[in-house]
């Protein structure tokens, strides 16, 4: 039972795992690395962040480079914590049942 | 879900962390040839010095002059070269040459590496020669080491060993060329042939 509490919703699915992987080990990455990186429609990965940044597990800054916009996505620490944990229950899940 | 899928979540997670924060296309070829190079430099140095300045080298005579360029090759060519193999080799694997990543890796490179050259090439001019081995050996040591957060974790333990060389280089000066020749020689060969078999092979 404890394993599947630590399994987060928040994170159960493609697109919202590989935001948070690419983040966890970039200081920050923008909405076109994201969108490259995952393979991911604008929409897509727009709906994603959002719900991500909802849940305060990802910061957005938008600026300007030049007259560019531009959006940088990073993690919060709650979004470390959480992630590291739902990592380690997928592990444990996929090492209980093999 | 089913614990397949999680494998291969987990395995996704793995990868994006890889292609994201890392530059894997660095050729081990470059790194032989490199090697090569410094070899084939350090032995027309020694050669000029052995002819022309019955050994030992006048320090603003026109062989201490050759010898600069010869070491200004050796330098240009590795890094060419270094450029050449590794847009091939990315291309070859449809990775992007010059993205976020590879910009990372070469200015997290180049930071301690002019500073290094410049502090040399200022202490040369306040005729101070006697370090110039032990510095090149170390600040590129530590160039490296910089370098290999944003590259694949074996450029870490060159970066290593060339500080270490460089430190012996530093006790020893009067074995600089030959700890040189080993720091930038022979361990680049070595280096190299080590990737090469461990990436570039089985690619």
């Amino acid at each position: 039972m404890s394993i599947i509490n630590n399994i987060n919703k928040a994170f159960d699915h493609r697109i919202r795992l590989g935001i948070m992987s690419v983040l966890m080990v970039n200081e920050y990455a923008d909405f076109n690395m994201l969108k490259e990186l995952l393979g991911a429609t604008d929409g897509n990965l727009a709906s994603h962040t959002k719900a991500l940044e909802k849940a305060a597990y990802i910061k957005v800054e938008k600026q300007f480079i030049g007259r560019k916009p531009n959006t940088r996505y990073s993690t919060t620490k709650l979004g470390r914590a959480e992630f590291k944990k739902h990592i380690d229950a997928l592990e444990k899940l996929i090492n209980k049942q093999q | 879900m089913e614990s397949k899928d999680y494998l291969k979540d987990i395995s996704e997670i793995k990868d994006l962390m890889n292609k994201s924060s890392r530059f894997i296309s660095l050729s081990g070829l470059s790194g032989i040839l490199a090697g090569i190079y410094a070899l084939i430099g350090a032995a027309i140095a020694y050669w000029l010095v052995m002819e022309y300045s019955q050994g030992t080298l006048i320090l603003d005579g026109k062989i201490y002059r050759l010898v600069m360029l010869d070491l200004f090759l050796v330098a240009a060519l590795s890094i060419l070269t270094g450029i050449f193999l590794t847009t091939k080799k990315a291309k070859k694997h449809g990775a992007k040459i010059w993205d976020a990543t590879s910009k990372r890796l070469v200015v997290n490179f180049l930071i301690p590496l002019v500073v290094g050259g410049l502090y040399i090439l200022i202490i040369l001019n306040q005729q101070k020669y006697g370090q110039t081995a032990a510095l090149m050996l170390m600040f590129y040591g530590l160039a490296l080491v910089n370098a290999s957060k944003y590259s694949i974790g074996d450029i870490r333990y060159l970066g290593y060993i060339q500080i270490i060389i460089g430190l012996i280089c530093a006790w020893f000066p009067g074995y600089g060329f030959w700890l040189w020749i080993l720091g930038f020689g022979i361990m680049h060969i070595v280096y190299g042939t080590w990737m090469h078999f461990k990436y570039d092979r089985n690619q």
